[in-house]
């Protein structure tokens, strides 16, 4: 039996979502003109006034927000509410050197938690379960995004937060952990450690996890799902937005459903700005509808995706998005074919190297090559030659069924690939084009 | 009794195999053997040494991938048909040999050291037990001197 925590609102028609998107699109409109300086500056230079937006159907006409408006308007450029009113902010990483500063009242909190139990309530939770979450807490989303949701279900929530894996692992076992929600790279690790301690599919009383925050690919969503004998569900969102469950699985794995009664998703050629049809790939656009504080209009989130407005069995009836298959920033065209860092991540976390990785793109006799450099690992290591060879070709096998090109992998000593300021780097480009 | 190899990954570079002897040279570390097999990237310094949990650890400080396995040690006359004969014995207790390598253990006696990666080491230890085959234990290499 399919759960949810909104139920009316996750299932309602098309009409009425509609109805409640342009009503709150207009008020939104109305609340950063009057009170984000930015924004009105901004609309002003497109030739819009909060009169011209009616419904969604005008949202076409609003101007985009980017990343460099964030970093230009950090910190405080883009707060829609008084001081007075923020109750707290959460962080990016910064490792891309924007750091985004995104600020909350009560109602954005709550609104965003709700979305976050929606996750949890689509995953099978119900008050009745335990649920650990192993995402960091602190300035990173993951954490409080989904210890809020956990909160909001009735859930008893574990707060382990990332790391100390035998201590994840006690929690789980001792106290009968039903959900556990991290990263999914931390998921296989964690499976591949309670194997290594030898806890069966059986044994472990998880019955699923909601794991989200970086690329993962379907082989290692079975792979999880078989080591740790659960359903594994996948979990989209951003900072910018309000953080985790944007986006979220329900019983169908056939991407996820966008809260939309609070995020108008939009899909554009990356290029031109042109909004595309269901089922074409672009860059994905966030509008937020009714957050206060940090209320982001067609936010430009460079990850390329797919949305899909067809039926779900699971009874939702908001638009579902693909997992996202990259960033338009850092896409590289290879002998033809696009190939996303993310995609060459995942297959190296999926056969157990660290993702400390770099590509090296050159081209020699007018074909692109592509070398992937791996830091050699004391896990993947052996006095014996033949296998690190054996385990070299798996991940060449790997990379060329996940990109559709052959690659090179070359091993390399530990901490030996270039770091700037702190970051691998993580693409050269040595083709002179 | 087995004894502990531990394996160095180096990348095949000049001075890669140097900076992993500075390492051990500046902590006093003592190498009762060592072999190098390499492939056209990376190599494996294998190696024997008097203090292996040492080592491994001011290894890894220095940023070395180790890995530590357990490899046989025999002791053979230093003579023409020296390794044949325990090869023999291999043979007849259908050990397989992965890699082997020399080193120097006593010359006044004229006796060499053998080091042998098997399959199985417990296993072939028994078998070659069997045959009446000694080993070396890791104190005894810990306690050769020249």
């Amino acid at each position: 039996m399919e759960r949810y925590y909104q139920k009316e609102i996750e299932t309602a028609s098309r009409e009425e979502i509609t109805a409640i998107q342009n009503e709150r699109l207009v008020k939104q409109v109305r609340h950063v003109w009057d009170n984000v300086p930015f924004y009105r500056r901004k609309m002003e230079k497109a030739g819009v006034t909060p009169d011209d937006i009616k419904s969604i159907d005008d949202l076409k006409k609003l101007p985009f927000i980017t990343k460099d408006d964030l970093k230009e308007q950090y910190p405080y450029g883009l707060l829609g509410m008084p001081l007075k009113d923020v109750v707290r902010i959460q962080s990016t990483s910064g490792t891309t050197g924007r750091r985004v500063v995104a600020f909350y009242t009560q109602k954005d909190i709550d609104l965003w938690e709700e979305c976050c139990a929606r996750a949890l309530a689509a995953a099978g939770a119900t008050d009745e379960d335990v649920v650990q979450v192993s995402y960091g807490y602190g300035l990173f989303t993951g954490g409080p995004g989904l210890n809020g949701g956990s909160h909001k279900l009735g859930s008893m929530t574990i707060p382990t937060s990332s790391g100390n894996t035998d201590r994840q692992i006690m929690f789980i076992m001792d106290l009968s952990a039903t959900v556990l929600c991290c990263t999914p790279s931390y998921a296989a690790y964690l499976g591949e450690r309670m194997k290594e301690l030898g806890y069966g599919p059986d044994d472990i009383p998880l019955k699923a996890g909601i794991f989200g925050a970086e690329a993962w690919s379907e082989e290692m969503r079975r792979d999880i799902e078989k080591t740790l004998g659960i359903k594994a569900y996948d979990i989209y969102g951003l900072t910018e937005i309000s953080g985790p469950g944007v986006a979220f699985e329900c019983s169908e794995q056939k991407g996820m459903h966008v809260n939309e009664d609070h995020f108008i998703p939009e899909i554009i050629n990356p290029k031109t700005g042109e909004v595309l049809p269901d089922g074409e790939q672009g860059e994905l656009v966030f509008t937020c509808l009714d957050k206060e504080a940090f209320p982001l209009l067609r936010y430009r989130t460079r990850d390329i995706c797919v949305l899909s407005h067809e039926k779900c069995s699971c009874g939702r009836t908001h638009v579902r998005m693909r997992k996202p298959m990259g960033r338009t920033d850092d896409m590289l065209i290879i002998r033809g074919v696009n190939v996303f860092p993310s995609q060459i991540e995942t297959v190296l976390l999926n056969n157990g190297y660290a993702a400390n990785y770099q590509i090296i793109v050159d081209r020699v006799n007018n074909t692109d090559t592509l070398d992937v450099q791996v830091e050699m690992t004391p896990e993947m290591f052996t006095d014996n030659i033949g296998e690190i060879a054996d385990r070299q070709k798996v991940l060449v096998d790997g990379l060329r069924s996940m990109l559709g090109l052959k690659a090179k992998v070359t091993l390399v000593a530990p901490k030996t690939i270039a770091r700037s300021e702190g970051k691998a780097v993580r693409v050269i480009d040595k083709r002179k084009i | 009794m087995s004894i502990k190899q531990i394996s160095v990954f180096l990348v095949n570079k000049p001075g890669t195999l140097k900076n992993m002897t500075s390492v051990l040279a500046a902590n006093r570390i003592d190498m009762r053997a060592i072999s190098l097999t390499e492939t056209k990237e990376y190599g494996i310094a294998r190696i024997i040494v008097d203090d292996v949990i040492h080592a491994v650890e001011i290894l890894k400080d220095a940023d070395f991938v180790t890995s530590i396995n357990s490899v046989i040690a025999v002791e053979i006359p230093d003579e023409p048909g020296g390794l044949d004969t325990i090869l023999a014995d291999f043979a007849a207790a259908d050990v397989n040999i992965q890699y082997m390598y020399s080193f120097v253990l006593n010359q006044a006696d004229g006796k060499a050291g053998m080091i042998f990666r098997v399959d199985d080491t417990s296993g072939a230890e028994a078998k070659l037990s069997a045959k009446g085959l000694s080993f070396l234990t890791q104190d005894e290499i810990k306690a050769v001197t020249l």
